[in-house]
């Protein structure tokens, strides 16, 4: 018996070390392997990066199956950043960005591969401010998100913005974020907050763009923000106004286009040097209104309205 | 056939050394990992750690903002705080229910349905934690809302319960041991003295096998500060310090897992994740360790 206490608390040990070093092994930043299969027959376009724009990508890939049989494309996530890193090292052929690449990783990936990353606007993507139906309030401005969101904010409840939320009997503003990395987060505390301000801590961070609409549909106290794409009838968007004085707006393709909603971000492709072949091939037909028609499809606003 | 057997009759006493080695490698092998795993954790964090890091600010500070574009804080507090108190909220739920479940396996049930048990007792240390953290996430979450009419269920509370249902097994296997180690002559000494069953187990049985459920206890707990995908989905992920079990926390395990994703490597913020990695090691090998020297406790009594 003792023999075999010994023999599962081995066990649990290893079991217990795994657990703990697995994490850190599982999430470091991965490489894409290498190789551009560049004289094969059929030429595979390799294309990461940001989260946000993963659906996106994935769908475009899948139809242009359909427009051509000389390339394929092949579609990863991870992240914006992750997506900039794999061009620095020349490991992908497009890569996707909720975010305009930095002069640092300009430079980086220019003096690493010897060719000037090009940039290309695919689309757009309008972060909505989600609330539970429940929430008696339409309309919200950006200084007042700030200081909902902002550290040192003085909105803490929702009487604090002149309503009462009688579905909300403790009457706290419940904040859902992004986790800290992720393209969506520092999109929206960078066009509320400015580049000089941190969001307060203490929010839930959750850890994708569905997740907190779902989250806030369930959630008569939370206030959060995602895609305009993935408003689902459980939630409620809000207008959105710069100041107190302006005109408010809602989150929809027209005010996108126009540019008049004030939380919209372009989304980037990103190619090393110039695009020939069958790269060039592919951000045409992207750019073109039949890759455009895909984009609408997907909750994203297109470059014109079609 | 004949060649090939006076072959390996031949070879026989080499075949020995090269399996006896094999086994010695293996044997071997499993301690060059967890000290090559540490080396690399190490190797990782050690630069931001020894220059530049504010300890004391790491132990201290509840400001964990490392993406801050002109202030970053790497202050840890809040975590280690909601990783303590939701392990320590899952140890008071498994702990009573772990040695219950562990003292009818061993003492008050018939061969057959001990059997039974300990098969179901398996199969829910099988379930992947994932799992576990969807339903926090989903049938837990409104549960809890549903019951003590709060806000919100992504909570140390709903955290908690996911992790005391992981760490149960542990608990119950461990303890289960424990309690056959105990010596079939004190069960049968304290029943021809007249002692009810239950006076057994309480008089008798606990006292004696009281370091085996110590250990028991410890590893279920080792168990639960290292899990981290459940509590990433169930507890709300939000750096805060609790004020009770329905306040939303972030455990050190989560945060790494959320962020290591998209940081650039080598950059202070993944050195301080690393650093995080380092702290968990150390919890960790304490936990052990003292589970290791109660055990041993055992032996030598």
């Amino acid at each position: 018996m003792q023999k075999q206490s010994r023999g599962l608390f081995l066990i649990v040990n290893i079991l217990v070390i795994l657990t703990s070093t697995v994490v850190l092994s599982s999430c470091s930043p991965k490489d894409s392997e290498d190789g551009m299969g560049k004289n094969v027959e059929q030429i595979t376009i390799k294309n990461k990066g940001s989260d946000t724009m993963v659906n996106l990508a994935q769908a475009w890939a899948e139809m242009y199956v359909g427009v051509t049989t000389s390339a394929s494309v092949e579609v990863s996530g991870g992240g914006s950043g992750t997506g900039v890193a794999a061009l620095i090292n020349g490991t992908v052929d497009i890569a996707n960005c909720s975010r305009q690449i930095k002069p640092k990783e300009l430079e980086q990936a220019t003096q690493n591969t010897g060719k000037i990353p090009q940039e290309f606007i695919v689309g757009y993507d309008a972060l909505a401010v989600y609330v539970h139906p429940d929430v008696p309030l339409d309309k919200i401005t950006i200084p007042q998100l700030a200081e909902i969101y902002g550290e040192k904010g003085t909105i803490t409840q929702w009487s604090h913005l002149g309503i009462t939320h009688t579905a909300c009997p403790s009457d706290k503003i419940i904040r859902i974020s992004r986790q800290s990395n992720s393209g969506t987060y520092f999109y929206f505390r960078e066009a509320l907050l400015g580049t000089d301000r941190d969001f307060r801590i203490g929010s839930l961070d959750l850890h994708g763009s569905k997740d907190v609409v779902e989250v806030i549909g369930r959630t008569p106290c939370a206030i959060g923000y995602s895609g305009m794409g993935y408003a689902t009838s459980h939630v409620k968007m809000l207008t959105v106004a710069t100041t107190t004085d302006a005109p408010y707006y809602a989150p929809t393709l027209e005010n996108v286009l126009a540019k008049t909603y004030p939380i919209a971000r372009p989304l980037y492709m990103y190619s090393l040097g110039e695009p020939i072949g069958a790269v060039k091939a592919y951000l045409d037909w992207i750019l073109s209104p039949e890759g455009q028609k895909i984009v609408e499809k997907l909750g994203f606003v297109p470059l014109e309205s079609s | 056939m004949n060649i090939l057997r006076k072959k390996s009759t031949a070879n026989l006493p080499f075949s020995e050394t090269a399996i006896e080695l094999f086994i010695r490698l293996c044997g071997i092998s499993s301690i060059l990992f967890v000290f090559g795993i540490f080396f690399f954790v190490f190797r990782e964090g050690a630069g931001f750690l020894f220059s530049g890091l504010d300890v004391k600010e790491f132990l201290t500070s509840v400001e964990w903002q490392p993406t801050s574009l002109n202030n970053k804080r790497y202050g840890a507090f809040a975590l280690i705080v909601g990783t303590f108190s939701v392990t320590v909220l899952a140890m008071c739920i498994a702990v009573p229910f772990g040695l219950g479940a562990a003292i009818f396996v061993s003492e008050f049930c018939s061969p057959r349905l001990r059997e039974t048990f300990k098969i179901i007792i398996e199969l829910l240390a099988a379930i992947p934690s994932v799992v576990w953290g969807f339903i926090g996430l989903t049938l837990m979450n409104q549960l809890i809302i549903t019951v003590f009419n709060a806000p919100i269920g992504l909570t140390m509370l709903n955290g908690g319960i996911m992790l005391a249902l992981m760490s149960v097994p542990i608990i119950v296997s461990i303890a289960e041991d424990a309690l056959k180690a105990v010596p079939d002559s004190y069960r049968e000494a304290a029943v021809a003295l007249g002692a009810t069953r239950w006076q057994v187990v309480y008089r008798v049985l606990l006292p004696a096998a009281k370091n085996g459920l110590l250990a028991a206890v410890l590893l279920g707990a080792a168990r639960s500060i290292g899990e981290t995908m459940a509590v990433l989905m169930a507890t709300g992920h939000s750096v805060n310090i609790p004020s009770g079990p329905l306040s939303w926390i972030r455990t050190l395990t989560a945060t790494i897992a959320a962020e290591l994703g998209e940081v650039a490597r080598g950059g202070e913020h993944y050195q301080v994740l690393f650093i995080i990695g380092i702290l968990l090691f150390t919890i960790t090998f304490i936990v052990n360790l003292i589970a290791d020297l109660v055990i041993k406790g055992i032996r030598q009594e």
